[in-house]
């Protein structure tokens, strides 16, 4: 009901999403409690475990590098009122364009071959992503039913693919050709040690880079340019969208391929970056963590990007966590980084209305102390 | 239905010794706005007690708070002389104060039945509960004359009828004051007039009616007293019958207002709009629009009058290149630009179309956006408004605080966000994108709804300042003063025909509602010569 | 943060102080399944359990989650001077090559796979040889002379354990008929008891009467399909006999445990070998399970038999052929 009060952006971006991540850690040290560790080594271990060396930064800038393209890709469709779920079926089939490139194309020199990789997973995950908009578009049906049938549908392709295709003779695996070696992006550790800086080894690669740039250039196009004023348009309000002239239909697919591409390029850093093969399931889940993150960063890049660093912490930190402590399993780190979503993502609201009233109450006292 | 209006002033003399509701002292802040400041509030029980103040001046706030959906930082509440803590809606319902919100709380796909027990079940099976709500309900009905089906689907009624259903909701409720805010800006004279006879009979059976509202005719003509707020102040309280509209809105704008456009003779030029034979459906194949045929010419206002609901909001829409054409073609300058063949609305604000559409929150903007935002919408592809790729906001936001200056929208700062600035100053908003673009052609529908006196004013002289530079321009009103006061020629469109026209010289509001009923204008004029 | 770093290399400090008071410091990486998928990674746990509980000796393991902890938990491993790092599963073949390299005085063991580097050692099983034997008790326990094989997923790995079995079933009655179905592509094959199940009835219905899995998770559903519609199934990797007594035939045993245990146990003594070691019948590494719960459904026949086959394939007399060795198979 307090919809009038505006809280200031401050509170707005950063109180209350320390408010719910303090909770979500309070609820998950009783969680650790229930299993008689102690919590705050807990939290120790996982905040050493993402950040406390050089190699844990380098892995929890790695997720956070997947969370980011598949945070925009959640965003920029959500700003065109779409409620993308697709990004884990659009990054899977982009990681066929970015193989089908370099395992085919291994001719071409590397500075070419990132952007020949660029486009392919740009043409593939867009392409994957047209059709679930194409419906919305032009049929009405609706983006969230068919993009979850086209993870299956990308899923069960990308098995019969990579099982009777792309999988090389007499392979247990069902994964493709390992990529040529100089069509690999270069991971961080080896970039640094060109130029004579020692870090420790991470999958952390050029990948990381392109998405900060990615955000960046999201960024632009949603604020800065006439095609996102009017995909923000069509998102906020399609039928004043179609009074100004601008055909909903026509940004809805817009905004879906971008959102396609975005995803896609997941699978430049997993892909081109790391496993420098095609996995089975690589996509892992993050296109889903991707969701969270977007709403969680409120669609907003710099937000994303806050988010995406956090929930690379998660995974980092958690993976080290159930390393260290073997008590607290990989289903526990699940319950916390789940917890972590729930408060944070799901519930960001609670103390909405609580917080609105503290802060008017300090708003008033101080605006009345002034007028005196 | 100017008799029955009369009738009813001056009826309401019925003062009860127990004020029905009392506020004293009530105060709410909203951050740096201080909506409301001390009010005091006194109704009597049986009456028909009017609110009236401009967009802004806190009059909405304060029903509110008598509903519970807002908490009052200071002051009381004393309903039926009993001191009171109303925190939310349910308490307010228990109280027996029902409210009809100017937007319909309303399920549109479910029934009049289901809706008015909607939350009030009575019990986990559905059944018997609404056996006896049919019961009830047709005995509401009866009562208090709303005439509506209870097993039509609400989406399917009209607007009067809608708000009848929320009135009953009210009722059903148990309601003995009910608080309706801004009904009539939704109704047709018609539809108003029907609302005013339930009030009149809710009033002798023994409710209380709150009615809020910026019409000074309605509040002359239906409430027995009347409180004017100015700014979050209470600025006086009297009975109608010892005031007048001069008084009311001196009170309400600190000023005396100009009700009355003063405009000279029209001097039409060449044909700038050509309708021919134009038909629209909607998506379900039911016609709305019937072989309309009118032209524009520049240099005049041509109205459109017609009851809510019988087609002008289609032809608008069509004219604007939102809604396809069935049939029919319509011409600007001599040249085709019917919607669907290769033009859209793009296309004809490109050629000089300007194009305010009749529901500003639905079409006319986006309300989460920025003003400047808001002030580029249809226009955002204008090259003035872009740096190569990307859009220039600087010269944005220069345009919008020319715009906003210009047109004398408050707070001037083009950043604020357009939810934040009271109806009157989104519609001047709007109007300014629209009418600073220089078109040739101005389609504007209902221009003034939901706005205070000073911005009707200041909004009719620059529809008419349009003319007077040579513009066309087509208006949609329902109202049927505004019709009257700005049109030089009428059209009146019933059933989705235009049944006639009418030179604004000849037009009075009889012969209008005549042919608005769908009687042929000269049978209309005729009919009118009996009466008088 | 610079407080909590100092704690924490403090209490590596610490962890290492005790360590090195140990003989060794062995660790498992265990595949995608988890340490409890009561297969092929159980098998490993329990063997890496019954060394330290033989020996006292700690050890270290981790349960992936994604494909990029593989080389990450090998390489923590490492770098805490963890040796020897047992990899299970072919899957680890690519991160373990690369952070062998990176370390190359740790000693690493892998499962079920061939890694060729001076400080790997790769075990592998002859799955073909333990599998002739179960056909051979297959052949003779079917009335119908009718045997299915159902595998999860299509691996050449699978079919080595599909081929084996089909010439055992042969070697006993050449005019046996056999069914085989696989469970799918991906690696959900090997957790689909449901479909396993169905997959059993329906060679139940051409007229089977034993079933042998080789199928991880998807067997449970095999060998109650079994159980339920009165016939025989066998188990694999590890002894599964007692899930449904009397109806398993028996299980095929594929000593993964001892593989970790001899890894452990070889690094400690200093006897620790890299290259590949073929672990068959004649090591040990494949076997048949006896226990009580199959007792009344081997019969002496079927025991001499099955001794007559192990002595000519231990003595090399008899050559089982082993699919993967040209990807195919000669019945």
């Amino acid at each position: 009901m307090n919809d009038t009060v505006q809280l200031p952006r401050w509170i707005d971006v950063g109180v209350l999403p320390v408010i719910n991540l303090l909770l979500a850690l309070a609820v998950s040290g009783l969680v650790v409690l229930a299993i008689g560790e102690s919590p705050s080594e807990v939290v120790e271990i996982l905040l050493y475990g993402a950040f406390g060396y050089e190699e844990a930064w380098g892995y929890t800038l790695y997720y956070t590098t997947n969370f980011i393209f598949t945070g925009l890709a959640f965003a920029v469709a959500f700003h065109c009122g779409l409620f993308n779920i697709g990004a884990e079926g659009q990054a899977y089939v982009g990681g066929l364009g970015v193989i089908l490139a370099a395992l085919y194309l291994d001719f071409l020199p590397f500075p070419i071959m990132m952007i020949v990789a660029i486009l392919a997973a740009t043409a593939f995950g867009a392409a994957w992503a047209y059709i679930p908009a194409y419906l919305q578009a032009r049929r009405g049906s609706h983006v969230v039913i068919t993009t979850i049938m086209f993870n299956f549908i990308a899923s069960s392709l990308m098995v019969y693919l990579l099982v009777n295709v792309l999988r090389p003779q007499g392979s247990m695996n069902p994964e493709s050709k390992q990529i040529a070696e100089h069509l690999r992006l270069p991971f961080i550790h080896d970039m640094a040690a060109s130029l004579g800086i020692e870090i420790a080894r991470s999958p952390l690669n050029l990948s990381f880079v392109y998405a900060l740039i990615c955000s960046v250039l999201v960024w632009l196009f949603i604020w800065h340019t006439r095609w996102g004023y009017a995909i923000r348009t069509v998102g906020a309000n399609a039928v004043a969208a179609t009074y100004a002239g601008i055909e909903p239909g026509r940004y809805i697919i817009m905004a879906m391929m971008i959102s396609g591409a975005l995803s896609s390029f997941m699978a430049l850093n997993e892909v081109m970056g790391v496993q420098h093969r095609l996995l089975i399931d690589f996509t892992a889940g993050y296109g889903f963590v991707g969701i969270a993150v977007a709403l969680m960063g409120r669609n907003h890049p710099f937000g994303i990007f806050l988010s995406a660093l956090l929930f690379g912490m998660l995974y980092q930190g958690g993976a080290e966590l159930s390393f260290e402590i073997p008590t607290i399993s990989n289903d526990m780190v699940v319950v916390i980084q789940g917890l972590v979503i729930l408060f944070t993502g799901a519930m960001e609201h609670m103390f909405r209305p609580r917080v609105t009233k503290i802060y008017m109450a300090w708003h008033l006292r101080r605006h009345g102390q002034e007028a005196a | 239905m100017s008799d029955t209006i009369h009738q009813m002033h001056g009826a309401g003399e019925t003062g009860a010794v127990q004020p029905a509701i009392e506020l004293r002292g009530i105060d709410k802040r909203f951050g740096a706005v201080h909506a409301n400041k001390s009010i005091d509030l006194r109704v009597e029980k049986g009456t028909i007690h009017g609110i009236v103040g401009e967009n802004g001046a806190g009059k909405s706030t304060l029903m509110s708070i008598l509903y519970g959906f807002y908490q009052a930082d200071g002051g009381t509440i004393h309903v039926d002389g009993k001191l009171c803590v109303i925190k939310g809606s349910e308490d307010a319902i228990a109280l027996g104060i029902g409210m009809v919100h100017q937007h319909f709380m309303l399920v549109e796909t479910f029934t009049v039945l289901e809706n008015v027990i909607l939350g009030v079940e009575g019990g986990a099976v559905l059944r018997a509960g609404v056996d006896r709500a049919r019961e009830e309900l047709k005995r509401l009905e009866r009562e208090y004359a709303l005439d509506v089906n209870p097993d039509a689907i609400v989406g399917e009624l009209s607007v009067g009828a809608q708000q009848r259903v929320e009135i009953l909701k009210a009722l059903y409720r148990g309601a003995e004051i009910l608080i309706l805010d801004e009904p009539t800006g939704v109704l047709t004279p018609q539809e108003a007039d029907h609302l005013f006879r339930i009030l009149e009979t809710l009033k002798e059976q023994g409710k209380t009616v709150v009615l809020i509202t910026h019409k000074l005719r309605e509040i002359m003509a239906a409430t027995d007293n009347v409180s004017v707020m100015r700014q979050g102040e209470m600025v006086a309280h009297r009975k109608t019958a010892e005031t007048s509209p001069e008084e009311i809105s001196e009170l309400m704008v600190g000023r005396k207002v100009l009700l009355h456009i003063e405009k000279g003779e029209a001097a039409p030029a060449a044909i700038v709009l050509e309708v021919d034979n134009l038909c629209v459906d909607t998506l379900q194949g039911v016609r709305k629009v019937k072989n309309a045929s009118f032209t524009v010419r520049a240099g005049e206002i041509v109205g459109i009058a017609g009851v809510s609901g019988n087609g002008q909001s289609e032809l608008l829409e069509a004219l604007g290149g939102i809604r396809p054409v069935t049939e029919g073609q319509v011409l600007f300058n001599g040249q085709d630009v019917t919607p669907g063949h290769g033009v859209d609305a793009a296309e004809l604000r490109h050629r000089g179309v300007a194009h305010v559409p009749e529901d500003r929150h639905r079409m006319a903007m986006v309300t989460g956006f920025s003003a400047k935002e808001a002030a580029i919408l249809g226009y955002e592809d204008d090259p003035a408004y872009q740096k190569g790729i990307f859009l220039n906001w600087h010269a944005i936001a220069d345009a919008t605080e020319h715009m906003m200056s210009e047109f004398d929208v408050r707070p001037n700062d083009p950043n604020l966000k357009a939810a934040n600035f009271s109806g009157g100053n989104q519609q001047k908003l709007v109007l300014a994108r629209e009418m600073m673009r220089d078109p040739e052609l101005l389609l504007v529908g209902q221009p003034t709804r939901g706005v205070d006196i000073g911005a009707i004013e200041f909004i009719h002289k620059r529809i008419v300042a349009m003319r007077d530079a040579g513009k066309a321009v087509l208006l949609v009103s329902v109202e049927l003063d505004e019709i009257m006061s700005l049109a030089d020629r009428i059209l009146v469109m019933c059933n989705g025909s235009i049944i006639g026209e009418v030179a604004a010289a000849d037009a009075n509001e009889r012969v209008l509602g005549l042919m608005m009923a769908g009687v042929a204008p000269n049978e209309a004029k005729s009919a009118e010569g009996h009466h008088v | 943060m610079k407080k909590l770093l100092t704690t924490m290399v403090a209490a590596a400090a610490c962890y290492a102080g005790v360590a090195t008071a140990a003989e060794i410091k062995p660790a498992v990486v265990y595949d995608m399944g988890g340490r409890f998928d009561r297969s092929f990674n159980q098998g490993a746990y329990n063997g890496a359990e019954k060394y330290k509980a033989d020996k006292g000796t700690e050890y270290r393991d981790f349960e992936i989650q994604n494909d990029s902890q593989r080389e990450q938990a090998m390489r923590n491993f490492a770098r805490r001077g963890m040796s020897p790092i047992v990899a299970i599963g072919f899957s680890q073949a690519s991160a373990l090559e690369k952070v062998a390299k990176e370390f190359p005085e740790t000693k690493f063991t892998i499962i079920d796979m061939v890694v060729d580097l001076p400080n790997v050692q790769s075990v592998v099983f002859k799955e073909h040889e333990g599998s002739f034997l179960v056909g051979i008790l297959a052949a003779m326990a079917s009335e119908t002379g009718k045997v299915g094989f159902i595998g999860g997923m299509d691996i050449p790995l699978i079919r080595k354990f599909a081929c084996g079995y089909v010439q055992g079933v042969k070697y006993a009655n050449p005019n046996a008929e056999i069914f085989q179905n696989m469970t799918g592509t991906t690696g959900a094959a090997w957790n689909d008891p449901v479909k396993g199940g169905e997959l059993a009835k329906s060679q139940f219905d051409r007229g089977a009467d034993v079933v042998y899995h080789a199928a991880g998770g998807t067997g449970v559903g095999v060998l109650q399909a079994a159980a339920d519609a009165g016939k025989l199934g066998i188990g694999v990797d590890s002894n599964q006999n007692a899930l449904h007594p009397g109806s398993v035939l028996t299980s095929m045993l594929k000593r993964v445990d001892v593989a970790v245990y001899e890894a452990f146990e070889d690094a400690a003594n200093d006897t620790w070998k890299p290259g590949v070691s073929v672990l068959g019948l004649a090591e040990g590494g494949v076997d048949w399970a006896r226990d009580e719960n199959n007792d009344k459904l081997i019969t002496d026949d079927m025991k001499a038999a099955v001794a007559k086959a192990t002595e000519e394939i231990t003595s090399g007399s008899l050559a089982v052929h082993d699919y993967m060795s040209d990807s195919a198979c000669p019945m």
